[in-house]
């Protein structure tokens, strides 16, 4: 991709300033241990997390765009196919650093690959994990050199195959904790699975505007167009998963507690949850996508950065607000120790937590720009597309 | 017989017994330091009752005298616990919704027979010990807290800062997550675990489950008790009487 020198080694610069923020925190977090965050033993996963899981999640989703174009055949999507892949990578070695940067251990990240505890979960994820960067590579080489080109159809179909396994496996993670009342459902799989959908599409609108305009490039408003409806359509379908898991805990007698703290009297967690999520991250964009006098270029890309805005906040009330409310372990009786039984759990990020995440996108970024730059991933339209 | 024969019978005599001389102080200060080396054995099953009748509220020698014996600070350095101190046990106080009954009883690590933080533990760094004992492997624990996500008694505690004054009985280690051990170093020195140890009115009970002459198993045929979130079915080595 052409753009200015100058422009690159800012940007360069400016995503590598990030990064190394990150790494500083990574590193204050090391020293002295996580005392140093907002993290505590009632909530034990912090905002780290949230980063972590929605760039796992986008990785998966935005290589929805690769999938309609190799396994179904469209013309505009298999344009955008490499750059999808390439931003599958880059998502996903930027959430698994933040993962991996916030263990407790860092530095024996290598037991983790060599001591595998097979009933685990996450143990099947970093396996998932390295699959889908090797699957993800192999399917980029099969596209990019032409002599591979009969390949990238099957390549595809294994992306397409393996990352739903993948984002089974980090909906799993949660719906395995058959004791918390946030989790412990067998609609967490698909739910992430579709959710997935929506923030990897909207990830996608945003790189690639960005792309286009960086290299001042004009974006076909037609394909936006059609490419910001179907983000309303993932949008929706996000949305009415995340109604149906809400509705059916309400139905639950036993659950009624805790959703009542997160959708009415917990605080920040309804806030975030009903402004966050429900207005910014739902109604905004659908309105900026669907609207007759709208859905132009530069609502699909604002309606894009709404859409991820909504996710990080449905994340924050999903795992923090999920840890916060207290675990019911004497049904029947009101408790209270010096451990927070039966107490709301508080929890409030701090600094190095936030350098953490932003540097996990700040690593996306940098892979993202970097490869752009030196390998073809501008996404190629043939004039008048018939499908 | 020949000479050479002869010659080499002494030989390999001496040797023998050379060899014996020397290795024979060696293995019985091998014994003497590592006392019993038996290995558990899953005929024995280790757990506790807890009879909430005689357990005081506001006693907290139990809590005492675990994070005496575990060299945990229970919030002396900090002037007061603070959510991010290891509480390997906890007293905790509950109230009856519906009669208004209130009790007060010790909670800690359950030591389930199909434990959770071990299902979902990524390296096997959470086990369980053929006698029951619910542990963590500190070389092995990446301190990824998802145990800590998935126990639901909330046992675990994640140790947030830099260690001192360790007791070297009970090795700790920051970033890594810990919990009750029933006091697996001294069970394994044929003593009972320090909580139960030192309560003043033996609410607690400690025994082999498995054995059906202890007294333990004896009480849990004869008295109703009950394993905290039993639908779970995790099946706990811990059971409450008056619960």
């Amino acid at each position: 991709m052409q753009f200015k020198n100058r422009l690159f080694w800012s940007l360069i610069a400016a995503g590598g300033l990030v990064v190394l923020l990150g790494l500083f925190a990574a590193h204050l977090m090391e020293e002295h241990g996580h005392i140093i965050t907002g993290m505590n033993n009632q909530i034990v996963w912090g905002l780290p997390h949230v980063f972590a899981i929605f760039m796992i999640v986008a990785a998966s989703g935005v290589l929805n765009v690769a999938s309609i174009g190799s396994v179904f055949g469209k013309a505009v999507y298999k344009a955008r196919a490499p750059l999808s892949g390439l931003l599958s990578i880059a998502l996903l070695a930027g959430g698994l650093t933040v993962l991996m940067l916030d263990l407790g251990r860092p530095d024996r990240v290598m037991v983790a690959a060599t001591n595998y505890n097979p009933t685990s979960v996450f143990a099947w994820n970093v396996l998932l994990y390295s699959g889908l960067f090797g699957l993800v590579s192999v399917y980029l080489w099969t596209m990019m050199e032409q002599r591979m080109n009969p390949w990238s159809r099957p390549a595809g179909l294994a992306v397409f195959v393996w990352r739903f396994i993948l984002t089974t496996g980090t909906g799993l993670i949660f719906a395995f904790l058959v004791a918390r009342q946030a989790y412990g459902s067998a609609l967490l799989p698909p739910m992430f699975i579709v959710i997935s959908f929506a923030w990897g599409l909207a990830v996608f609108h945003v790189a690639q505007s960005a792309i286009y305009a960086w290299s001042g490039k004009e974006h076909a408003p037609d394909i936006v167009k059609r490419m910001g409806n179907l983000l309303g359509i993932f949008v929706m379908a996000a949305l009415y998963f995340v109604a149906a898991y809400h509705l059916t805990n309400l139905y639950f007698a036993h659950q009624s507690g805790f959703e009542r703290f997160i959708l009415i009297d917990g605080g920040l967690y309804p806030r975030l949850f009903w402004w966050g999520y429900g207005l910014l991250g739902n109604l905004l964009p659908l309105v900026l996508i669907f609207h007759p006098s709208l859905g132009k270029t530069r609502s699909v890309v604002a309606a894009s950065l709404l859409v991820i805005l909504g996710g990080f906040a449905l994340l924050y009330v999903f795992v923090i607000g999920g840890q916060a409310y207290p675990l019911s372990i004497f049904p029947g009786y009101a408790a209270s120790s010096s451990f927070g039984d039966g107490q709301i759990a508080q929890y409030s990020p701090s600094l190095p937590e936030f350098l953490l995440g932003f540097g996990g996108l700040g690593i996306a970024f940098l892979i993202t720009t970097a490869s752009v730059r030196v390998l073809d991933f501008m996404p190629h339209d043939k004039p008048h597309i018939a499908d | 017989m020949s000479n050479i024969n002869v010659q080499r019978r002494q030989f390999l005599k001496t040797s023998v017994g050379l060899a014996a001389v020397a290795v024979a102080p060696g293995m019985l200060l091998f014994e003497a330091a590592h006392g019993q080396s038996a290995a558990v054995s899953s005929k024995v099953r280790w757990g506790m009752l807890i009879d909430t009748a005689n357990c005081t509220d506001g006693c907290n020698d139990c809590v005492a005298a675990c994070n005496k014996g575990n060299g945990l600070a229970g919030g002396l350095n900090s002037g007061g616990l603070s959510p991010t101190d290891s509480q390997w046990m906890r007293k905790v106080e509950l109230k009856d919704m519906r009669g208004g009954r209130t009790l007060s009883l010790p909670m800690m690590c359950q030591h389930c027979e199909h434990p959770p933080c071990v299902d979902v533990c990524p390296t096997g760094a959470s086990f369980k010990r053929a006698d029951g004992i619910v542990l963590v492997d500190r070389h092995r624990c990446i301190g990824c807290r998802y145990c800590m996500m998935a126990c639901p008694y909330k046992a675990r505690s994640f140790v947030h800062e830099p260690l001192h004054d360790q007791n070297p009985d009970v090795p700790r280690g920051k970033g890594t997550v810990e919990s009750c051990t029933m006091c697996v170093q001294r069970i394994d020195r044929g003593q009972q675990p320090a909580c139960a140890e030192a309560c003043p009115n033996k609410a607690i009970l400690f025994g082999n489950l498995n054995d059906p002459e202890s007294e333990i198993a004896r009480r849990i045929r004869t008295v109703a008790s009950v394993q905290v979130r039993a639908d779970l079915g995790l099946n706990t080595a811990i059971r409450y009487q008056g619960l």
